[in-house]
């Protein structure tokens, strides 16, 4: 069993032009705020662009979880950038393909069906995130 | 010759970690769609995440970048990636200049934070005309 982490950092995508970019922002916060609030944790995404050394040590230092809306893995490929690894990279339309019956839309933020298609995927990379706090998937 | 510009970029700081971060998207979504013929946008970590096209973005449009907090990642970003903003706006400034509350939650804003939204939205939009005379 590897070392034991107090956080791990969930990073979703920052798009704000496409529907699955805010699918991975409310299964972010519903990761953070609902699910494993004190353990999952969130950084801005821009901050690892501009370099900020709180946001590099936090994602350099703690397990990375990214979700992206989009192949283009803004997150994990910032992560990435600044020296981090990413220990679990999920894109947000896998979500939907595996549950279709929830069918998200919304650009800005998702809509309800959205919001329970976050609630599925929050549910989903809990495992997950235990595991990395555990030091069992590193 | 004379080059009309016809676009303007808007760069939204994103903050996913602020509630004024999800204030910054929401309205510089709106400016967006309410200026579609006049606004385009991309993904602040597409500069280091993309390719050519995006590391130029702010080579090709003149860019308003827009920041939830006063660590400025939109601004400094942008001058540091791409190009010069020709506008920055600060969150915290115009919820000021309004007289506005600053929002409190990340997620599902509804009726309490609209007015912080359109405030900004507004500006967003003000700023753009702007940048389109003096272009």
């Amino acid at each position: 069993m590897g070392k034991k982490y107090k956080k791990v950092v969930v990073l979703p995508c920052s798009g704000i032009g496409k529907v699955y970019g805010a699918l991975a922002r409310e299964t972010a916060y519903e990761l953070v705020e609902k699910v494993r609030p004190g353990l999952a944790t969130l950084t801005c995404l821009p901050l690892l662009v501009i370099n900020d050394p709180e946001a590099v040590a936090l994602v350099t230092e703690n397990p990375v979880i990214t979700i992206d809306g989009c192949p283009k893995d803004c997150a994990k490929k910032s992560v990435e950038a600044v020296g981090g690894r990413v220990a679990k990279a999920y894109e947000a339309i896998r979500f939907y393909k595996e549950h279709k019956d929830l069918k998200p839309e919304g650009i800005a933020e998702v809509n309800d069906t959205g919001r329970q298609l976050a609630q599925v995927a929050a549910a989903e990379i809990a495992p997950e995130v235990d595991k990395l706090a555990a030091g069992e998937e590193q | 010759m004379d080059i009309q510009v016809q676009k303007v970029g808007i760069v939204s700081c994103s903050g996913e970690e602020i509630p004024e971060g999800t204030l910054c998207r929401l309205a510089c979504r709106q400016a967006l769609d309410e200026r579609p013929g006049e606004t385009v946008t991309i993904c602040l970590p597409l500069f280091i995440a993309g390719g050519e096209e995006e590391r130029t973005f702010a080579q090709n449009y003149p860019t308003i970048t827009v920041d939830g907090c006063d660590k400025m990642c939109a601004a400094k970003a942008t001058e540091m990636l791409s190009g010069k903003p020709s506008k920055s706006l600060s969150i915290p400034e115009i919820l000021k200049k309004h007289g506005l509350t600053p929002p409190t939650k990340l997620r599902h804003f509804g009726p309490e934070e609209d007015a912080a939204v359109k405030a900004v939205a507004a500006e967003i939009a003000q700023a753009v005309d702007k940048v389109l005379e003096e272009a």
